[in-house]
């Protein structure tokens, strides 16, 4: 339905405020008598708290208040479990939750101990330094394998074991299947995904006021709704007394979803003790260790083939590192033990997650949440199978694709929103064959890399497949209105962080009443404007709230056409609603403002079984998923003295169904891929085995530049979803998902000549001289 | 990341400066650029109790021509105006390549070549430069004024021959002699970061095509910038082929330098990369030399 908005590339309507610095974000509320907080954290991985000594702090000058775990009393309670285990049989789950402030132990470095509220902030930090704490340091588990061997320190002693959960999942009958192979290819896998490192770190101010029995609470998350049901219970409120506002957000990208971080517990709850406004602002050092991340995870995977390069199975065994909490649930786990089977026709499958506690920051979902190391894996076992078998790489792809006759496809197993994984829709060889075309595929195999090879140089190509499970329930709402002003007003509960909510919501809303989207003001993330809603995650605004939106704009069009029909006395399918107006045939018209004025009369009464206003609040809520995919392709050039990788080209192809503003779909694509690109070659987590981690600041964890980034081509294939009436699918995560996939294989391909295999991401110049010197060694012998 | 408090003064001579540090001495800073100090102190890892702020010392900003051939390069000159300045450019055209290898704009805007010397992070590039050009850096303090050789200056990490009361008022940087060819290389994770490691080379040829005279200078492998003695001594003397350069090259990254292992390069990566480099800026030091 691409029409005069939908489908536009429309220049964003929030770009004019955010460019000149007139956005409000959380660290921009200034209130009268605010006082500042400012966190101790445990330096160590694991240790028990023997005392902890806060007199000297107290006696500062300008310090209000020093909390420790005692003195919250009852408040102090372990944070609920966000998603809870999904049913499947046999399954074991340990929930161990994060905790406001540490009590007897600490668990990760990070974790906080101590609270301390001043007249400033820097008064607050220096306090930290007054603060003594008796540690006794306890060993580490830093490695998901030693985790589980016998003698291995416990994280959660209670537990009796460091195993946080096992799920296996199967599909079909794997031994089955390999009994009958012609190739069977086995390898151990490693990959971890970083940091979100989004450029706004987290933030809470939280107001109350007594005399109005009512709290106000700015906070960096991407689930107000859900954060202001919360702490309403916790702090025996009424949902009514308590406003949260989720206001411009710098980049969130999943960690800011992980509610109920600590601060995000205490800082109303300081603001109501101390009846004073409460402002926390994250430093970038606390984000590299309080706030979640994403990180690695080990495969033992087997791929078992026909000698034409059918697959007949796949059988996985991983081992996935949780942190110290796991209060997300087995989210990240999941998606890659589903996204694993990617875009191919895969007929038995067994997998087995193993998810394992360890002394570090807590793994939440972070731009991929997990579908990352799924897809890894699968692409890296397909490279290997085409190698063995002389077949092309995109022709063992295209072998494997699941036809477009096979939707929707059942992969039988259950996926992150407990439904089994379907996907809706898809066409895969289109996808490929463009992207074929825009990186010029044959003519890089045959004349390119062979001419460039006999200069000397090091070029190689990688090109991938991936599906991206996407628009998840439970659901959305939306409210439109067309106001007296003529402007419209929409209403949702999900947040905004960057997402071009403002435009994309818009240009739904516009299709519908044929108005500028510039006269369409958009409001997300907040309760006082929405009362329902879950947040912005998996991919999912634009489809679940997309299609909330949608449903209410069509509703509130209904309600113009049938005012004006009252007004004209002409019926409604003669009438024409455009740029602003409705018309009748014989040339008359009236204003959606007018109409607007008309539908809120001051004198008459509202007819029985009708409502004032031109206004719709309407829901959506799928019942399951649907399934984006794509292809990604890029030529390296590898300096094999140096080991360093430039990315000479970069192509994606991209399937989100109905697309609603490319501009807005490239730019998630492009922001993506960078960030693809830091988790292939630049960036990278690294704790030592006392559980220290030895990249906590930019100088050492590298976040690509623009310098880094080369230009990157979009190719769109639209495959609509049949199971949401917009069409869509979510294209949030699409950018950052194999990447390093296709990235491995190209600077693989760049060193034919050395023979290399490469099984893990990220690398880096050291990791590339290491794997070369292996390589050299293992020659030599 | 906030600092403790600290004094702050910001003198317009440089004689209100060196009283400043005569009179607060070791619990006193220079802030020039800050784009070292304010990050440390943000970090709390310097704790400074009073800051003495060069920036309004105007007549510490200044690049000009010296008897030698070369030139006098006042502390507070930024980065950027070294960059981009003529004289750098006909003068010190190992200094003008270098330039760009540091940072990025914004910082290259603000940071200082008196800052980055006194700084002495070994794997910066302008002590490197500094050392390769035999450089003289004039320091004073209200006790009086002296000169130091460059080679002397850095005598470890972030650690300088300079006294807490002392302070870089300006570098004089030699011209390289005739017959002379120069380059210089690093290799570094992005952009604007600071290398894993650089080298800098200047070789000087003798009318028959032999080595007369050779410097090499390593950033990023040990505490202080490194002389590539060994390359030197192979190279004296000798008309420079490729395989002498290599020889040269791998030597001196074996024998010259002492790279210490993080978390984005081994020692034993950094040794590869020393000897990758300093054959590569060799040779093309002495192919600018003949031409
Ligand atoms: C992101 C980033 C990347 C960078 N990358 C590089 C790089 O690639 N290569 C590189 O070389 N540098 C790099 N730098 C450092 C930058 O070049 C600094 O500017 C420089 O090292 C210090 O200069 P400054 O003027 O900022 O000194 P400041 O930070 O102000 O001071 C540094 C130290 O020198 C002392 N000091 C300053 N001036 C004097 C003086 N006249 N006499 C005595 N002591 C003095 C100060 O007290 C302080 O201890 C980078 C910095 C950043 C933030």
């Amino acid at each position: 339905m691409a029409g005069r908005y939908f489908g536009q590339p429309i220049r964003r309507n929030e770009d004019p405020v955010l460019l000149t610095g007139q956005a409000l974000f959380t660290d921009d509320v200034q209130l009268p008598g605010m006082v500042h907080v400012a966190f101790l954290r445990s330096d160590y991985a694991h240790a028990r708290i023997r005392s902890i000594d806060v007199s000297r702090a107290l006696d500062r000058p300008g310090v209000i208040g020093v909390y420790t775990a005692e003195d919250l009393g009852d408040y102090w309670q372990p944070g609920p479990l966000l998603v809870p285990p999904p049913p499947v049989e046999g399954i074991i789950f340990h929930q161990r939750t994060q905790v406001p402030l540490a009590k007897g132990k600490v668990r990760h470095v990070g974790e906080p101990v101590v609270m301390v509220v001043a007249e400033s902030r820097y008064i607050a930090e220096d306090a930290l330094d007054d603060i003594f704490v008796d540690y006794e340091p306890l060993e580490a588990v830093v490695d998901v394998e030693k985790a589980l061997e016998p003698d291995a320190p416990l994280v959660h002693e209670d537990l009796g074991t460091n195993l946080a959960a096992r799920v296996v999942q199967r599909k079909g009958d794997y031994e089955a299947a390999r009994a009958k192979a012609d190739v069977i290819i086995q390898r151990r896998f490693y990959y971890d995904h970083g940091l979100a490192a989004a450029m706004e770190n987290r933030g809470i101010v939280a107001h109350w006021d007594k005399k109005m029995q009512y709290l106000t609470v700015w906070d960096t998350t991407q689930a107000p709704v859900v954060i202001r049901n919360g702490l309403a219970k916790m702090l025996g409120l009424s949902e009514s007394q308590v406003r949260v506002i989720a206001p411009f957000i710098g980049g969130a990208f999943g960690p800011k979803i992980m509610m109920f971080y600590p601060e995000e517990v205490l800082i109303p709850w300081l603001s109501m003790k101390l009846n004073r406004p409460v402002k926390w602002i994250e430093d970038r050092r606390e984000n590299f260790v309080a706030t979640t991340q994403e990180r690695y995870q080990v495969h033992y995977a087997e791929i078992a083939l026909t000698k034409e390069g059918r697959i007949l199975g796949v059988k996985d065994r991983f081992y996935h590192d949780t942190g110290a909490y796991d209060p997300y649930g087995l989210t990240v786990p999941i998606n890659s033990q589903c996204t694993l089977l990617g875009p191919y026709d895969i007929p038995n499958y067994h997998s087995e997650m193993n998810v394992v506690f360890t002394n570090k920051t807590i793994v939440t979902p972070y731009r991929g949440a997990g579908r990352q190391h799924g897809v890894f894996v699968m692409e890296r076992l397909l490279d290997l199978a085409a190698k063995e078998l002389g077949i092309d790489r995109t022709e063992i792809r295209r072998r494997n694709f699941i036809p477009p006759d096979k939707f929707p496809y059942n992969n039988e197993i259950i996926y992150q929103d407990f439904a089994p994984l379907v996907y809706d829709s898809g066409n895969y060889e289109p996808a490929l064959d463009l992207a074929m075309k825009l990186i010029d595929y044959e003519k890089f195999i045959k004349e390119e890399q062979p001419r460039l090879r006999a200069e000397g140089k090091h070029v190689g190509l990688g090109i991938v497949a991936y599906v991206e499970g996407t628009g998840i329930g439970p659901y959305e709402g939306a409210r439109v209105q067309v106001e007296s002003t003529g402007k419209v007003n929409v209403a949702t509960g999900v947040g905004t962080q960057g997402q071009s909510h403002f435009t994309s919501f818009a240009q739904i809303v516009a299709e519908q009443l044929d108005v500028d989207v510039r006269n369409i003001r958009i409001v997300t993330g907040d309760t006082a404007e929405f009362h329902w809603g879950t947040g912005t995650f998996a991919s999912r605004g634009a489809v679940v709230a997309g299609n909330a939106i949608h449903a209410a704009a069509k509703k509130v069009r209904e309600k113009v056409l049938q005012k004006a029909s009252e007004e004209f006395g002409v019926p409604v399918e003669e009438l024409e609603l455009r740029g602003g107006y409705v018309h009748t045939k014989d040339g008359r018209s009236i204003s959606l403002a007018d109409l607007a004025v008309k539908a809120n009369p001051l004198r008459g009464a509202v007819k029985p079984g009708t409502e004032p206003g031109l206004e719709a609040t309407m829901y959506f809520g799928p019942e399951r998923g649907v399934t984006a995919n794509g292809v990604h392709a890029m030529i390296v050039e590898v300096d094999p003295e140096l080991m360093d990788v430039k990315i000479k080209k970069y192509v994606v192809v991209h399937d989100c169904g109905k697309v609603i503003n490319p501009l807005v779909v490239e730019g998630q694509i492009h922001g993506g891929v960078a960030q693809g690109i830091g988790n292939s070659f630049y960036e990278e987590i690294v704790y030592n085995e006392d559980g220290q981690m030895l990249t906590a600041s930019f100088m050492d964890y590298l976040i690509p530049t623009a310098m880094e980034i080369p230009p990157i081509e979009v190719g769109h294939v639209e495959t609509p979803s049949p199971w949401n009436e917009l069409g869509t699918k979510g294209t949030g995560e699409a950018g950052a998902i194999p990447t390093a996939a296709a990235f491995v294989q190209a600077v693989e391909d760049a060193l034919a000549d050395y023979g290399i295999e490469i099984l893990e991401a990220p690398l880096s110049p050291n990791r590339l001289f290491e794997i070369l010197k292996e390589a050299q060694a293992k020659k030599g012998t | 990341m906030k600092p403790p408090a600290f004094k702050y003064y910001a003198p317009s001579s440089v004689e209100e400066a060196l009283a400043l540090l005569a009179e607060h001495g070791y619990d006193a800073k220079i802030l020039a650029g800050g784009q070292s100090l304010i990050p440390t102190m943000n970090f709390r890892l310097a704790q400074p109790g009073v800051l003495v702020d060069l920036n309004r010392v105007s007549e510490l900003a200044f690049i000009r021509p010296a008897d030698d051939g070369g030139l006098l390069i006042g502390a507070m000159t930024r980065h950027v105006q070294v960059e981009t300045s003529d004289l750098v450019a006909q003068r010190l055209p190992l200094l003008h390549e270098t330039m760009p290898f540091i940072a990025h704009p914004q910082i290259r805007n603000r940071g200082t070549y008196g800052g980055s010397i006194s700084h002495a992070d070994p794997a910066a590039e302008l002590p490197a430069i500094t050392v390769t050009h035999r450089g003289k850096i004039h320091l004073r303090s209200t006790r009086g004024s002296r000169w130091v050789d460059a080679d002397d200056f850095f005598v470890g990490l972030f650690t300088t021959a300079l006294e807490p009361d002392e302070m870089v008022v300006e570098i004089a940087l030699p011209p390289l002699p005739p017959r002379t060819g120069w380059a210089f290389d690093e290799f570094s994770r992005r952009h604007g970061d600071f290398a894993l490691v650089g080298v800098a080379a200047a070789v000087t040829l003798d009318p028959a095509g032999a080595v007369e005279d050779a410097r090499l200078v390593f950033m990023g492998v040990g505490d202080r910038p490194m002389k590539g003695d060994t390359a030197v001594a192979l190279l004296r003397g000798q008309v420079p082929s490729a395989d002498l350069i290599e020889e040269a090259a791998t030597r001196a990254a074996q024998e010259d330098i002492d790279p210490f292992g993080d978390v984005h390069a081994s020692a034993a990566f950094r040794r590869h990369l020393a000897a990758v480099l300093a054959k590569r800026v060799l040779t093309r030091a002495v192919e600018r030399a003949n031409r």
